[in-house]
């Protein structure tokens, strides 16, 4: 399912949460709204959800106008970012529960709620409650919930933030393996970059209820629109003016033109990388990304003075790009955003 | 806070004996004093004409005040908590009235309202219908009385349990009514419940505002209490200690079958997660 947000203001007494926000979301994409808390972007999807109804501005799925349409009257599936599990019934008769109220044959129901327990590793835990499963699980039964009325749209809201980091991993993997399998349109909101870089087709950045940028992960990554986006996209450091990824800052010994003298405070090693704190002239402080290998060549250790290149080609031009570049294959935003 | 052993035992000490005192030694006696005499004679005297039309009217007022205020009081929890109108700070109110407001000036106000002079009374009598000094008015003045239990103890579970399970079923194509009965009711079910104990006890025991929309006359509008308190005041010697004690013990003992039944059919507590 299409969906078109057209002009979307929303407030909540004084504080505006959505501000003029137009996005658009092809049929069959996987789409992440990527932004920091208080952006707007769990406003957004509840208001395409119907859970929240916007101030002005139209939501359209697949081009009909259902701003004022119920949630159930949408053919969504929303999965909540506590998963709001239905607590005084079975995981079974959770994931039944939308097939129950469309009141399909008792067969039929079983059928399709244990395909769905067996697609989301739960088929022994049928008949538990909610409450006794692990967090990653009442996830999954969340899923198998929202699936289970075949929704044309699946909505997430910050579906894996309560999770630790392995199991997150593996749900993200999982879930984009899913979406590739049965291509139902999802959008999925989150605050963390990295997941919607690997999970995602197309991400639209979010800031202070407006939308930074549209685009595949790539494009926000090597040409981010605006400061943001660049800042919010991975790590960055400020030399003079210029906004600049670590791994875009090469390091070298001797002098060298256009390089700036720095002096090397730490170095920590993580593992395959190495990150490099500098301080420099200006009395600013930058990180460098190295090898390991380019680490032991040049034989740094902390209060070596070195000599700092940048190659600045991924950052926005300051002042801001107001008008983000053509967006994605998936999505692009439809009025000039900042 | 680590408390050591031995004060926790003699906090214990102290509660018991002061619940003792206050509650289980006069209850204790009520018992006793009842079957004084074996338990022939208390059977006598709750089986009365007078007593068994005590029970039955008792009965009878809080089968009907109950499930009013029931329906009321998770009508009004819900637009408490989950509504947005602008009503509700006035509505919050209004339901804590009953508890602020001396029994007997309830009964009092319902007698200026419906009595023979009052505002609507006039008009009740030309249609044939009495309300004060009748069954009718008892039944309002009850359900007046016990009104807010509900409300405050489903107001608290329902902000608890939050609107995100309502929500889940409203895209999973939940009607309003569906959900509802299927997942709002069952979510505040033991709120429901603990409400309805309350209301029943309270409709159970109540007299002042009762009394005074009553005519107090013995087999027509006496409920128990009222006939508890008549049998104190209007007989003499022993009979008046044995008659009012029974009828007394009856009512303990109706008041202790509701919450039994509720306590058995209340939650083990992994269930009421």
């Amino acid at each position: 399912m299409s969906i078109e947000v057209e002009s979307i203001t929303k407030h909540f007494g004084e504080f505006s949460a959505l501000d003029d926000v137009s996005l658009t979301v092809a049929e069959g994409s996987l789409t992440a709204l990527l932004g920091p808390s208080g952006s707007g972007k769990s406003t957004l999807l509840r208001i395409i959800a119907g859970l929240e109804a916007p101030d002005t501005g139209t939501v359209l799925l697949d081009g009909k106008d259902v701003t004022d349409a119920r949630p159930q009257d949408r053919g969504i599936g929303f999965v909540f970012q506590h998963y709001a599990p239905f607590a005084h019934m079975s995981v079974f008769e959770n994931v039944a529960f939308g097939l129950r109220i469309r009141k399909r044959p008792r067969d039929e129901v079983r059928t399709r709620v244990e395909e769905l327990l067996a697609l989301v590793g739960l088929t022994k835990w049928s008949g538990q409650r909610p409450h006794q499963l692990s967090g990653g699980q009442r996830q999954r039964m969340a899923l198998a919930r929202a699936l289970a009325v075949d929704p044309t749209l699946l909505l997430l809201d910050e579906p894996f933030g309560a999770l630790d980091a392995n199991v997150r991993g593996e749900l993200r993997r999982w879930l984009r393996r899913l979406h590739d399998e049965q291509g139902v349109t999802t959008v999925l909101v989150t605050h963390d970059q990295e997941e919607a870089m690997e999970i995602s087709d197309t991400i639209a950045v979010m800031n202070e209820g407006k939308i930074e940028q549209v685009g595949s992960p790539r494009e926000v990554y090597d040409a981010p629109a605006t400061p943001f986006v660049m800042g919010f996209i991975g790590p960055v450091s400020r030399v003079e003016g210029h906004l600049v990824r670590p791994h875009d800052v090469s390091v070298s010994l001797g002098p060298e033109p256009g390089a700036v003298e720095a002096m090397l405070k730490r170095v920590i090693y993580l593992g395959f990388e190495v990150r490099l704190e500098l301080e420099l002239p200006g009395g600013d402080t930058a990180q460098a990304l190295l090898t390991r290998g380019q680490t032991e060549q040049l034989e740094l250790s902390a209060g070596d003075i070195v000599y700092v290149k940048w190659d600045s080609a991924h950052a926005p031009s300051p002042p801001a790009v107001h008008a983000p570049p053509d967006g994605g294959e998936h999505a692009r935003p439809r009025t000039a955003t900042a | 806070m680590r408390v050591s052993r031995s004060a926790t035992l003699s906090l214990r000490a102290v509660a018991l004996v002061y619940l003792s005192l206050l509650l289980l030694v006069p209850l204790g006696v009520i018992f006793a004093k009842t079957f004084e005499h074996g338990f022939g004679t208390a059977w006598g005297w709750v089986t009365t004409p007078a007593a068994v039309s005590a029970f039955w009217l008792s009965v009878t007022i809080a089968a009907i005040a109950v499930p009013l205020n029931t329906i009321f009081g998770v009508g009004a929890a819900l637009v408490l908590v989950r509504g947005k109108t602008p009503g509700r700070a006035l509505l919050d109110g209004l339901i804590d009235l009953p508890f602020v407001v001396s029994p007997v000036v309830v009964g009092l106000s319902l007698v200026l309202v419906y009595g023979a002079g009052g505002w609507f009374g006039s008009w009740f009598l030309h249609q044939g219908i009495r309300i004060i000094y009748a069954p009718a008015g008892m039944i309002i003045a009850t359900v007046f009385v016990s009104l807010p239990f509900v409300v405050r103890e489903v107001a608290p579970v329902l902000s608890e349990v939050g609107e995100e399970q309502e929500q889940a079923a409203a895209t999973l194509g939940a009607s309003r009514w569906q959900t509802f009965w299927r997942i709002t009711l069952p979510s505040i079910r033991w709120g429901v419940a603990y409400g309805v104990v309350l209301t029943t006890a309270r409709a159970l025991g109540e007299i002042g505002a009762v009394a005074v929309v009553s005519s107090n006359v013995a087999g027509s509008t006496l409920t128990l209490p009222l006939l508890v308190q008549q049998r104190v005041t209007t007989s003499f010697g022993s009979q008046a200690v044995t008659s009012s004690y029974a009828a007394g013990t009856e009512l303990a003992v109706m008041s202790l079958v509701v919450l039994v039944a509720m306590t058995l059919l209340a939650p083990r507590k992994g269930d009421a997660a």
